[in-house]
């Protein structure tokens, strides 16, 4: 599921400049384009909800679509719509978070493997390896049994599955860097190891990890909303768009658009990060290959 | 090679050990106490400390550890706190209904993944083989649940072909067969498709690039054979080692499917479990599901090295 290049990245001819690299391809701006969208409603969606969430719409439930509710409303009757944006939030924003967390700490433990190498690095190898080992949804599933479920808990976990996937590729691109002159230049002046970390390592690793970035979000947002559809994540009367998929089941035998279009909404927001991702990657590989030659 | 598989059979035996530590721990980071959990708020000190008794609970938590460690040996999985029936019994009524449905998710994604990979190698960026990549691209980029409703809206309740819900699967017959596992399968097969897909075309792709492809060639082999007898065995080893992944990751899309269509399998049986923190069942159920990921992962990294000279004769 990680590996989300879907066409062929588009290789630009050798004598074009530095413009060629930005232009943007069909995918890419559709990428950007749902990608835009989706940001606009975790962050603006509560506002621009025509009803609050949990009001009663008078159409009764699971009604079609209509002018006081746009795409029709849910198994308590509410407006669909408005739960949709009002759940943008919970959607990208847990996720957001849980791989800017897992970031943080998978780049802090890859980095400082890879500048001070020997026993540390073996250790946090083998332990990197020892996590991958376990399938994500059942390691969840274990930490949910025993804490419960909450949204600190809910993020804590996502970022704890993404931490150990993040450590191996930081520690790989690490390790090229750390070898160059400018991190010998460094070191030999004797910075100290933050400073090593944050101003020589991180700023090279920006790009090669961004990539990554990309495919650990749309993975997490896969994560998040299948642990609400099992019921486990966001609980109700909040409701992420995996939880409202879950909630509005038996709409389906009515032939409701209530647990479809939450589900077609994720479905969405993923194809908007993964052709990003596919856009900005052959980008970043046009530019490289640029600047090597 | 031998220091390298057996580095990897000792990373699969510490994996697994590390399992059961962090499984065992659910019990132990579980806020308030189990006996609390299995009478509930309404109870006196006495009834609590009698049941701590009878549970063990009094023991230090390394010296349960190791008691359910010998019983998990033992095929003891234990107690189930809600239904106060042996864990094994409940278990092994499930399992036969998840393997039924994996290894049918198996057997119908396996040859049709690698066959069409393989055709789309032999006509490379034609509209076959960029509609199959935007297509898998798009299957993809949807939760497993939610290509699992759609499936059912077009087949059960649309074109009214199967049912959507199944609660007590009847192997016995073809019919009852199809009508159980048509569904889940098909969501499964959804899942697991696009990478295998895409690394049979690459590998492919990758071989056909080599001399002795272009000497065959020559020769006036056919595309056919060059593909097939030619350049696939060169190409197996990262075939099948993506082949063995993706049937790993079937352990965690099952628990999702499972869910989906009311499936009654261990998946399914886990997440109710988990719900009603039912902890012995959760212990057992992923203590199962983990060990054959792990088995799965060990047996892709091994055919890798088994089927790579430079792996084989590495140091």
């Amino acid at each position: 599921m990680s590996d989300a290049t879907g066409n062929a990245p588009a290789v630009p001819s050798l004598a074009s400049t530095k413009r060629v690299r930005r232009k943007l391809t069909l995918f890419g701006a559709i990428g950007i384009a749902l990608l835009g969208v989706n940001l606009a409603c975790a962050l603006f969606g509560s506002f621009l909800a025509p009803h609050p969430p949990g009001d009663i719409n008078p159409g009764g439930a699971f009604a079609p679509p209509s002018g006081t509710a746009l795409l029709g409303t849910d198994y308590l009757s509410r407006d669909l719509f408005s739960r949709l944006l009002d759940g943008a939030r919970f959607s990208i924003g847990v996720a957001g978070l849980a791989t800017c967390i897992g970031f943080l700490v998978g780049m802090s433990i890859g980095f400082t493997a890879a500048e001070i190498r020997g026993r540390l690095d073996m250790a946090v190898t083998w332990a990197v390896d020892v996590l991958l080992s376990f399938p994500p949804i059942l390691l969840a599933l274990l930490v949910i049994a025993g804490l419960g479920t909450s949204l600190p808990v809910l993020i804590g976990t996502i970022a704890f599955i993404q931490s150990p996937r993040v450590a191996r590729v930081a520690r790989a691109v690490a390790l090229g860097i750390a070898a160059l002159e400018f991190v010998e230049v460094a070191r030999a002046r004797g910075e100290s190891l933050a400073s090593i970390l944050i101003r020589e390592i991180f700023p090279s690793a920006v790009r090669p990890l961004a990539v990554e970035f990309g495919l650990r979000l749309s993975y997490a947002v896969l994560f998040m909303s299948s642990l609400s559809f099992l019921g486990l994540g966001i609980q109700p009367p909040d409701a992420d768009w995996g939880g409202m998929v879950r909630e509005n089941l038996p709409g389906l035998y009515y032939g409701a658009l209530a647990s479809i279009v939450p589900g077609v909404m994720i479905g969405l927001l993923v194809l908007g990060i993964n052709l990003t991702v596919d856009w900005l990657s052959a980008g970043a590989d046009a530019q490289m290959s640029e600047e090597l030659r | 090679m031998l220091a390298l598989i057996i580095r990897r059979l000792v990373l699969g035996l510490v994996s697994l050990w590390a399992i059961s530590v962090l499984v065992f721990s659910a019990t132990e980071i579980l806020p308030g106490d189990v006996a609390t959990a299995i009478l509930g708020n309404q109870t006196t000190e006495e009834a609590r400390a009698a049941l701590i008794a009878e549970l063990g609970l009094d023991r230090p938590a390394h010296e349960r550890y190791l008691a359910w460690l010998d019983g998990l040996f033992r095929g003891d999985l234990g107690t189930s706190l809600a239904t106060e029936t042996p864990v094994a019994r409940i278990v092994s009524l499930r399992i036969t209904n998840t393997l039924v449905l994996a290894v049918a998710t198996a057997i119908l994604a396996v040859p049709l993944s690698l066959g069409l990979g393989l055709l789309a190698a032999a006509y490379p960026n034609s509209l076959f083989d960029k509609s199959l990549t935007v297509g898998s691209l798009l299957v993809i980029s949807l939760p497993e649940f939610v290509v699992g409703l759609l499936l059912a809206l077009l087949l059960a309740v649309r074109l009214k072909l199967l049912p959507a819900v199944v609660t007590s699967p009847d192997f016995t017959s073809l019919t009852g067969l199809l009508r159980a596992l048509a569904l889940p399968a098909l969501t499964l097969l959804a899942s697991v498709q696009a990478h295998m897909i895409r690394m049979t075309r690459a590998a492919v792709l990758d071989t056909m690039r080599r001399p002795y492809i272009e000497m065959a060639l020559l020769k006036g082999a056919s595309k056919g054979r060059i593909i097939l007898r030619h350049a696939l065995p060169n190409a197996l080893a990262p075939i099948v080692n993506v082949v063995a992944l993706n049937l790993g990751y079937l352990v965690s899309g099952v628990v999702i499917v499972e869910v989906v269509f009311t499936y009654p399998g261990l998946g399914r049986l886990m997440v109710d479990a988990v719900s009603a923190r039912d902890i012995p069942i959760v212990q057992a159920t992923a203590m199962i599901f983990c060990a054959v990921y792990v088995f799965l992962t060990l047996a892709a990294d091994v055919v890798t090295v088994l089927t790579n000279p430079r792996l084989r004769h590495a140091k």
